[in-house]
């Protein structure tokens, strides 16, 4: 076993690997957070957004004559109102545009037309019914192979050169080698599947409260916003205002899960209403809102090929990927990653050649494709490898265990380059993978499918090891916008021994608050409780670009423990000076700072901290106090073996989960229980995605899926228990050996409960049944193996 | 039209539109924002407030239908400086992460147990079926609605 758990500091202090309780917890349980639509100012507006009825049409005419005419109706915002102050277009993200509100088309149901500002909420929205759009419908495009077709209309002609609706094309690896392994092999399986549109759908909807001072220019935006330095940085390219007077506050965030990752039309309209009127003015979207026009996530059209020989040895794997990307490119993508992190669809295994081609397509659908709990895009290539390996299996009768331990990367073999260039720094498969098919009872479970099937029964075993890239990103690689992906921390230690440590990340429930101070804990002995967490406040945080793609503790996590590490060096010279000792021969521990062999003569951190503001060596710089820029030399790689148990009713196609055991590294555990909680969490979101979960269109694109009642995610009721494992082998280039946790189950486990039901129904030739593995397509899959 | 409503143990009179919906009266009329909106089709529950003690999605019940109830929201459920047994189990429990459902989840969690002070993981998960949280997994709101019941949140608490 590999597992290297770090020793425990004392629990009075509360550093890495306690469980400690969570310190936000206090106001939330109360009702006493701070969520974006919880914020009023005095003489606050109220805005509200109309949005297209129709996916493609022309805009013949706006009339906003009536709407005005109401009580309480302060402006209508059209379009051209926009325009005339170069507002009608922003930048996405992703180096594309995308219309604010509408000037000469609609390209999309839902998208942003027009805007009422109001004395109520409840008059805005009246006023809304009162505009009227006439609108000259145009053919709709709703799927990346119509878009493609020689003769499909071009969605956006707004784009001086573009011919089509190609969005991209990008590729990874090497054909030559690839196509010669294939060549070269003795079986060749392939599987095609559809990862279908999802939507995050944070429980708070997303929103912005704009107060834009026409005196002294200053303007403080409140935003749901996942990345508010990067927000700040972007409002101030795209509005023309000095960086120095934009002030974004990310309050509480009812969940983000990428989703609160863009900037989005509204954002931009209510900051452009408050400079017009010079009152605060507040937007807040609706779930339908939400689900129909803000980032969507998956879509991707995968083909994917394997090459082996007899033996059931991985020789290559070959992939063709087209995703629909809706009418505007609104990926966030680092910017020489076209379709992000998908190239680490070589997975966990040990083979040679692998040629990666990805293109996009513009659609009559909402833009978006954010990272919904993954490592930008990973959560599809993960899913294709464990389902293409998966089929291999049963192609060459090979048990779906035994496959993958033969093709695992080895632990010997760390530092591992993959054939698509990304370099894994540390892993034990092998051993993961063997704990939780001992722990889920593999062996009994094969007999007792065995006897089932023989009684006309169905169970399915399903088995997924995942290995993700997260931690975006070595400032050589990675960047947004042209922003390198680095992040920061600023520590403070006040003359009372007191902290606040200040973050360029931001939470939306992952529990920065306590587990940053565990880190801080650690590292200076300063009681957990004494550290205070600040973040999303970009007038009151270092830069950074924000918490999504599981980067908070692999980046942002780093700089706070190396931070810290300036402040202890700092600490241990103070101390030295207190002690009359030299600085080399300091020791900390437990938030004491004695002379090597003699613990007798200490001082305590408080002691420190006071003296830093009252009793120094000559010469030394008054304070304790410091701010580190961490960029990464590597991404960190956490990884799992997800094992699903499911039942099959044949008569109904309906599918229950019997067992879920998780078996989960992601290096060293700053929190077990959140850890724990993270993993619950992102289960429950490959639950949904495997079995529930769909946006979808239907040919004249209206979106299925605009409300609760259409777009089903999981109660309490449907989801399944799961089963909690882990190892434990330490990121070996980050500082504290961690590798981030909270996007893992949701990237690892959509291929454990399909395979799962595809493996229930393997003795009759079904390979796939492509997500969400919807009752009457397991109905329709039996049917058809069977005739 | 005037309406009174208790809320939390205090009369609120106001002068209301007939269409006011519950929950705006109470975020926006009487301020206290412990109770969200999520959804506005009475599918996610986060505006859960007990009405004369049964849970209520409040974003699809008018203010004037409240009239002359009792409401109890989230900000009501602490007594005398203590925090309600339910409270202290989700931080315990660690049965939040946003914390966007929580209000909804503790209020419904607490008529249960008041109903059944035993429920079963099942009782629990048939209660809450109509609130969704999108962090948790519904694992440990479980645990902290079962400790609650018990009246032994457990734990290492710091």
């Amino acid at each position: 076993m590999t597992t290297v758990e770090r020793p425990l500091g004392a629990p009075e202090i509360g550093g890495i690997g306690h469980s400690v309780k969570r310190h936000e917890d206090a106001r939330l349980i109360e009702g006493q957070g701070n969520f974006l639509d919880d914020i009023e100012l005095p003489g606050m507006l109220h805005m509200a957004i109309l949005r297209s009825p129709v996916a493609h049409a022309r805009i013949v005419s706006i009339d906003t004559s009536e709407a005005e005419a109401i009580d309480g109706v302060v402006a209508v915002v059209t379009g051209e109102l926009m325009a005339e102050h170069g507002l009608a277009w922003m930048p996405t993200l992703s180096g594309d545009t995308q219309a604010v509100l509408a000037t000469d088309k609609v390209r999309f149901q839902g998208q942003e037309v027009a805007a009422v500002v109001a004395t109520d909420p409840y008059v805005a929205e009246d006023a809304l019914e009162l505009i009227v759009v006439d609108y000259e419908d145009l053919p709709v495009l709703t799927t990346p192979q119509q878009a493609l077709a020689d003769d499909a209309p071009v969605i956006r002609d707004d784009k001086e050169g573009q011919e089509g609706n190609l969005v991209y094309e990008w590729e990874a690896g090497d054909a030559v080698a690839t196509d010669a392994a294939f060549a070269a092999a003795d079986r060749v399986v392939s599987l095609t599947t559809h990862y279908p549109r999802s939507h995050p759908a944070p429980l708070e909807t997303c929103g912005a409260l704009a107060d834009v001072n026409s005196v002294t220019g200053q303007a403080t935006i409140w935003l749901t916003s996942q990345a508010p330095h990067a927000h700040r940085t972007l409002f101030a390219m795209v509005a023309g205002l000095p960086e120095q007077n934009i002030r974004i506050i990310s309050p509480d965030l009812g969940g983000g899960f990428g989703n609160k990752v863009p900037i989005y039309p509204g954002y931009v309209v209510a900051t452009a209403a408050s400079l017009l009127l010079g009152t605060p003015v507040k937007w807040i979207e609706s779930r339908s809102e939400n689900l129909i026009s803000t980032g969507f996530a998956r879509d991707y059209y995968m083909e994917g090929e394997l090459a082996l020989n007899d033996e059931g040895r991985i020789l290559a794997l070959r992939v063709r990927m087209l995703s629909d990307q809706g009418a505007f490119y609104a990926d966030a993508q680092p910017t020489q990653f076209k379709a992000g992190l998908f190239h680490v669809v070589t997975g966990s295994y040990d083979f040679a050649a692998a040629h990666i081609v990805c293109s996009g397509a513009y659609t009559n659908k909402a833009p978006g494709g954010v990272a919904y709990r993954c490592s930008f895009r990973i959560t599809e290539a993960s899913f294709l490898i464990e389902r293409l390996v998966q089929t291999a299996a049963y192609e060459l009768g090979i048990d779906p265990a035994e496959i993958r331990f033969k093709n695992f990367i080895q632990p010997d073999q760390f530092p591992y380059e993959t054939p698509t260039g990304f370099v894994y720094d540390s892993g034990d498969y092998p051993t993961a993978l063997s704990t939780a098919l001992e722990e889920v009872g593999y062996e009994a479970l094969r007999a007792e499918q065995a006897e089932a099937r023989a009684e006309g029964r169905l169970i399915g075993i399903g088995i997924a090891h995942f290995t993700e890239a997260v931690g975006a990103g070595p400032s050589r690689q990675y960047d947004i916008a042209g922003l390198k992906m680095i992040d920061s921390a600023e520590l403070r230690v006040h003359p009372t021994g007191k902290a606040i440590l200040k973050l360029g990340v931001k939470t939306q429930g992952q529990g920065h608050e306590t587990t940053f101070a565990q880190i801080v804990a650690s590292e200076l002995g300063i009681p957990v409780t004494d550290i205070k967490v600040e973040h999303g406040d970009t007038d009151n945080t270092p830069y950074g670009l924000g918490t999504y793609a599981s980067r908070s503790t692999p980046v942002g996590g780093a700089a706070t423990a190396m931070v810290a590490r300036k402040l202890a060096a700092k600490a241990r010279d103070i101390a030295a000076h207190l002690l009359e000792a030299a600085s080399d021969d300091i020791d900390m521990l437990d938030g004491k700072l004695f002379v090597r062999g003699t613990p007798e003569r200490s001082v305590t951190i408080q002691d420190v901290a006071l003296a830093a503001y009252t009793n120094l060596p000559a010469g030394m710089e008054y304070g304790l106090e410091g701010v580190h820029y961490y960029d990464p030399p590597n991404l960190t790689y956490p990884y799992g073996s997800y094992i699903v148990v499911v039942e099959i009713d044949a008569e109904t196609g309906v599918w229950k989960v019997r067992r879920v055991v998780a078996l989960d590294d992601c290096g060293v555990r700053i929190n077990p229980m959140i850890v724990e909680g993270q993993i619950h969490g992102g289960l429950t979101e490959g639950f949904a995605m495997s079995s529930m979960q769909w946006i979808t269109f239907d040919p004249d694109g209206n979106c299925i899926g605009s409300n609760f009642m259409d777009y089903l995610v999981p109660t309490a009721w449907e989801t399944p228990r799961f089963e909690l494992l882990h190892t434990s082998v330490p990121s070996p280039h980050h500082p504290i050996g961690a590798k981030g946790v909270g996007e893992s189950a949701t990237v690892g486990s959509p291929a454990a409960f399909v395979n799962a039901v595809v493996d229930a129904l393997a003795h009759l030739g079904v390979r796939n049944i492509d997500m969400p593995v919807l009752p009457d397509r397991v109905w329709a899959a039996i049917q058809a193996a069977s005739s | 039209m005037e309406v009174n409503v208790t809320i939390n143990g205090t009369a609120h009179a106001a002068d209301v539109e007939p269409r006011m919906l519950l929950v705006d009266h109470i975020r926006r009329v009487v301020g206290l924002t412990g109770t969200h909106i999520g959804c506005d089709t009475t599918s996610c529950g986060a505006c859960t407030v007990l009405v004369d003690g049964t849970p209520v999605k409040a974003c699809t019940v008018l203010a004037v239908q409240a009239d002359g109830r009792a409401v109890t929201t989230v900000e009501g459920l602490k007594s005398n400086g203590q925090l309600h047994p339910i409270q202290e189990a989700f931080k315990a429990e660690h049965g939040l992460q946003c914390g966007f459902c929580t209000p909804g989840m503790m209020l419904v969690g607490a008529a249960l147990i008041e109903q059944n002070p035993a429920p079963s993981d099942d009782d629990v998960r048939w209660a809450i079926s109509g609130n969704l949280c999108r962090c948790t997994g519904y694992m440990n709101i479980v645990k902290a609605i079962q400790a609650a019941a018990a009246g032994a949140a457990t734990g290492e608490d710091k």
